[in-house]
């Protein structure tokens, strides 16, 4: 582990705290069972789970778009935003005008936007593509513009509900090494779900297992792979293959 | 003699002394050097690395732009001016072969070209002129206050359930109804007057405009709708920056619509109510008619008819501009 995220680790107060939450629908269906989970502050961890697992509503709850049927949930780290698998750019305003509608939200004056979007736009290596439209740029320029957006939100936690999920395993590859050096350089906490094993050992401080209806925590494993790492590493190979062979064995459950 | 000897001693230790600082010195220095190296090379790495990111995604984005370059303004216009020429050349040829056959007389149903003669010279006067100010200002009127009733009371009722629950049906209600059906009531209500006119021409224009709305709406994407209230918009801020904006397709495909209701709603109010010393399109079409003046009838139909068209065109400017810059027209064909 470098000395950076050891430091950073350290810190005193949890940036989220989930005590014994559960939430069950208007239907019925239970999503998520007693979840306890505690996320250090500016700790990059990494969820994984098999479908219905309920990822997206615990990233729902923690970002307060939802709240829990029972159960305590606080989140002491500061303001979290979410960032969805669809990019969820507006698509009557440019890219540009997507990271400044987020600036305008939080009361950034006119003059201050335009420079401020160049600049985040520029962090996401799209400087000079501000006037494109949604529609003009690829999946994975798009999600980067969301991720830009994101950023213009100052937010202290970083929520991210698969992001990646619809890329391509090229584009993937760099924009797990950039959201990898944005990390390191704001000091942002980021709770990063995802249904890909390997994406989860890649980047994750530590990789926490939810099993499948309801959704609670099956298994934790710390990371303890040197930064920067590589998706095709044999260390982030064989912890791979370590949490999909309990991955494997929780999916198996259902199909008794 | 021994004295000297260790003087000369002293001097020799001494000198050793000076000279294994001075080793010392440079070692340390060759070690901050070093170190200094390895920061730089460290931090040239990372700049490497970065650089080396950048132009990898760079690259990538470069690929997924497309190389085909747009077409010619010349060749745009023509693409959509030759099938409306084409139409207009057979319209009017039907019309000639209907005059040709001689199924009416030709003082009740007159040529093409008769009427077209008669278009450019009711042109020249002024009455003609009069009259099409006095239709504009009442559409203008009637149609701005429609959009102003329609668009606040579509805001409230797709935003509040309750209201939604008790007059969603009935707006709907009175769009189908036939606006000159509200005729005898706006005579009871304003008397012969312009606020008879204006207020079926409202009647008949916010229903549309309201229900556009509504639809509109109801289609937002769920996702567009969390990710605004992700960045922090609430209530009127979100209706604002995000529900409308996204609604507005179907607002406009509403407001069009209702301005299909609002022209004609005024073409038989004005044909129904006609006040003294207000010329209107709708009362020299009256006149036309008391006066067996054929010529003049068609060519006051041909006048709401191009008026028609030329707002359609400005809907159609307006939609197909929305449509480019979200990325719904395929641009394959």
């Amino acid at each position: 582990m470098s000395l950076v995220t050891e430091a950073r680790l350290s810190s005193a107060t949890p940036a989220i705290v989930i005590d014994g939450v559960s939430k069950r629908y208007a239907t019925g269906a239970v999503a998520l069972d007693d979840v306890h989970l505690e996320v250090r502050r500016g700790e990059l961890l990494a969820i994984v789970g098999a479908s219905g697992c309920g990822k997206s509503t615990l990233l729902n709850l923690i970002a307060g778009l939802d709240s829990p049927t029972s159960g305590r949930l606080s989140v002491p780290g500061g303001r979290p935003t979410l960032l969805f698998q669809e990019a969820a750019l507006l698509p009557w305003h440019t890219a540009a005008g997507n990271v400044e509608l987020a600036l305008r939200l939080r009361g950034v004056g006119r003059a201050e936007r335009r420079a401020r979007a160049a600049e985040l736009l520029e962090v996401v290596h799209l400087g000079g593509m501000g006037e494109r439209r949604p529609h003009e740029l690829s999946g994975g320029m798009r999600q980067r513009v969301a991720l830009a957006r994101a950023l213009a939100q100052e937010p202290d936690i970083l929520l991210m509900d698969e992001p990646f999920g619809a890329l391509d395993a090229m584009t993937r590859d760099l924009l797990h090494d950039e959201l990898e050096r944005i990390w390191s350089e704001t000091g942002v906490t980021i709770v990063f779900v995802t249904h890909n094993v390997r994406e989860a050992a890649r980047l994750g401080d530590r990789i926490v297992l939810l099993t499948s209806r309801p959704g609670r925590v099956a298994a934790e494993f710390p990371v303890d792979i040197d930064r920067p790492r590589r998706i095709e590493s044999p260390a982030v190979s064989r912890l791979a293959t370590e949490v999909t062979a309990a991955l494997r064995l929780e999916v198996a459950r259902h199909g008794r | 003699m021994d004295v000297d000897q260790r003087d000369v001693d002293q001097r020799d230790v001494d000198q050793r002394d000076v000279d294994q600082r001075d080793v010392d010195q440079r070692d340390v220095d060759q070690r901050d050097v070093d170190q200094r190296d390895v920061d730089q090379r460290d931090l040239d790495q990372r700049e490497l690395g970065q650089r080396e990111l950048g132009q990898q995604l760079a690259g990538l984005d470069a690929l997924e732009g497309d190389e085909a370059g747009a077409p010619g303004r010349l060749s745009v216009l023509w693409g959509r001016a030759w099938p409306k020429l084409t139409a207009l050349v057979l319209a009017v040829a039907a019309w000639q072969l209907v005059v040709l056959s001689g199924w009416r007389p030709s003082y009740v149903l007159p040529g093409p070209s008769t009427v077209l003669d008669e278009v450019v010279r009711i042109g020249g006067t002024g009455a003609f002129w009069q009259a099409l100010g006095v239709t504009a200002s009442r559409a203008a009127i009637g149609y701005g206050a429609a959009i102003a009733v329609g668009s606040v009371i579509g805001a409230l009722v797709a935003t509040i359930r309750p209201l939604r629950t008790a007059v969603g049906s009935l707006i709907t209600g009175l769009q189908t109804m036939p606006s000159i059906a509200w005729f005898p009531l706006a005579v009871l209500l304003f008397k012969l007057s312009e606020g008879a006119i204006i207020f079926v021409v409202v009647l008949g224009a916010a229903p549309s405009i309201a229900n556009g709305l509504i639809g509109g709406v109801d289609h937002v994407p769920p996702l567009l709708v969390r990710a605004g209230r992700m960045l922090g918009a609430r209530g009127p801020t979100l209706f604002r920056h995000v529900v409308l904006p996204a609604a507005l397709p179907s607002c406009l495909g509403g407001l069009k619509q209702g301005w299909a209701f609002a022209w004609r709603s005024l073409m038989a109010g004005e044909l129904l109510l006609i006040l003294p010393n207000r010329p209107s399109i709708g009362s020299q079409l009256d006149f036309a008619r008391d006066l067996n003046d054929s010529p003049l009838l068609l060519a006051y139909m041909i006048v709401v008819l191009i008026a028609g068209i030329l707002v359609d065109g400005a809907f159609g400017a307006v939609d197909g501009r929305l449509r480019r810059r979200r990325g719904l027209v395929d641009t394959a064909t």
